[in-house]
């Protein structure tokens, strides 16, 4: 059977590992090839690099950190952060990325989605969904969780559904980074609502989390950056947790 | 040794390489290159595929004598070929993804879309299954039955000849995720991205 997938994530700046608290106050901690390779080593299932400040600063160099990293790693690795064009989409595939993940370009242009799942195939192909509550619905934001674009976030998976999305990935703004689990509700609506995988992200702070992530979200996979940076748990124990609660899980 | 990847515009191929690399550190001549004189003179063919069925065959005709040189390479001279994802998928006769498109006609059958269920199962098949192993193929040397395999894709292919699979997955039904039949070797899952058990795959494709 198809099993649950955990997926570290490294936020990534300038080419090196931090990890945002509410996306501001970053902590650098480590390299990331090295981050990645002891992730895929101890079980992750994917590897994501987000480049969290790519929007603004250059970002070459997060180019040579995917090009090093998928020499190292042999499981999926999706890379997400400032991509704006097709073409960026390309580059990225080149250096080695398996998976790209589009954030405020899937908004504001939605042929980038719908012209790179066709070039490339769905596959490869991840949406991501920065959403934050407002009264009993949920709304889009943009530019690293700076902007409001306003739009509904349930009736937005479903248009990049049928742009070509393989995969959504839902980050709970109101959640990431502080620890009280995920928006499991947000990631219930959605997952019901499409017929494409959810990644279920923002606000881990313990296992039994990502045990609601499955069970409650409904997620295919649950993705989270600091229990597993900080050494609070390992990946493996992540996985023998859910395994315990009766999630399906790669051991 | 010379091991070719077939670079044909097919989508995102630097996974493939690196993994075949990674196995064969310098032992091994890896060429990435879509030339008929190296793909023809070559001992073993890789040929990946990523995106539809359609883009794939069409991506593989856009080479003038490209699908000449794989046919006479694989049925002629029976050397062995390994296809990945939708290069094992353009083995069959037929596809029906975005529109009826002719396959390499290599193992008869059809590739069509995984029955979901009515939205039971979520499409694509995206992620860690477990494979079913039930013939003994020479690419599975020390893999064990029920080792997970790392998959994304939303299309089967369907072989009418059973006798070619040599293993399943679960996912909504019985689904085939590898076959052999002589020189010619496909997996619907990703060795470049299973790990240590995918790597051991490629492994054994090299050294066959």
């Amino acid at each position: 059977m198809l099993k649950n997938r955990i997926i570290p994530c490294l936020d990534v700046k300038n080419g090196r590992v931090v990890k945002g608290i509410n996306f501001i106050d970053l902590k650098d901690a480590g390299d990331p090839v090295e981050q990645a390779k002891i992730y895929s080593d101890g079980g992750a299932d994917e590897i994501c690099f987000l480049d969290i400040t790519a929007s603004n600063e250059n970002r070459d160099i997060i180019y040579d950190v995917v090009e090093k990293t998928s020499k190292k790693c042999f499981v999926p690795l999706t890379v997400g952060g400032g991509i704006r064009s097709v073409e960026d989409i390309n580059k990225l595939l080149n250096c080695g990325a398996d998976k790209v993940s589009i954030n405020t370009a899937a908004v504001e242009n939605s042929k980038v989605v719908i012209e790179s799942s066709k070039r490339f195939g769905s596959q490869c192909i991840v949406v991501a969904i920065d959403a934050k509550k407002n009264g009993n619905k949920w709304e889009v934001f943009t530019h690293g969780g700076r902007n409001n674009s306003g739009i509904d976030a349930l009736e937005y998976a479903n248009q990049m559904e049928e742009n070509g999305a393989g995969e959504l990935l839902v980050t709970s703004m109101d959640r990431d980074g502080t620890q009280v689990g995920y928006d499991t509700d947000l990631m219930f609506k959605i997952s019901s609502k499409v017929n494409i995988p959810v990644i279920a992200s923002g606000g881990v702070g313990n296992l039994n989390h990502l045990v609601d992530g499955i069970k409650l979200g409904k997620a295919s996979a649950v993705l989270a950056a600091s229990i597993f940076h900080y050494g609070k748990y390992s990946v493996k124990e992540a996985k023998e947790y859910m395994d315990l609660k009766g999630i399906p899980v790669r051991i | 040794m010379n091991v070719t990847i077939v670079d044909y515009n097919s989508g995102n191929i630097s996974s493939v390489i690196n993994s075949f690399n990674e196995v064969v550190k310098d032992k091994v001549n890896i060429e990435v290159t879509s030339d008929l004189k190296k793909i023809k003179s070559s001992d073993k063919i890789v040929l990946p595929g990523q995106g539809s069925f359609k883009s794939c065959v069409e991506a593989l005709n856009n080479i003038d004598g490209l699908s000449d040189a794989l046919n006479e390479f694989t049925m002629t001279n029976k050397k062995p070929l390994l296809g990945i994802c939708v290069g094992l998928q353009m083995f069959a006769d037929i596809g029906y993804e975005e529109t009826e498109t002719k396959g390499l006609g290599w193992i008869s059958g059809k590739v069509s879309k995984i029955d979901n269920q009515d939205g039971k199962y979520k499409l694509p098949h995206i992620g860690w299954n477990q494979i079913t192993v039930i013939k003994d193929s020479k690419i599975f040397k020390d893999i064990e039955n029920n080792s997970h395999m790392y998959f994304v894709h939303s299309y089967e292919f369907v072989p009418k000849d059973k006798s070619v699979i040599s293993a399943t997955t679960d996912y909504s039904s019985n689904i085939v995720c590898s076959v052999e039949k002589e020189n010619i070797f496909g997996t619907q899952f990703h060795p470049e991205k299973s790990d240590k058990l995918g790597l051991k795959i490629i492994d054994n494709f090299i050294n066959l």
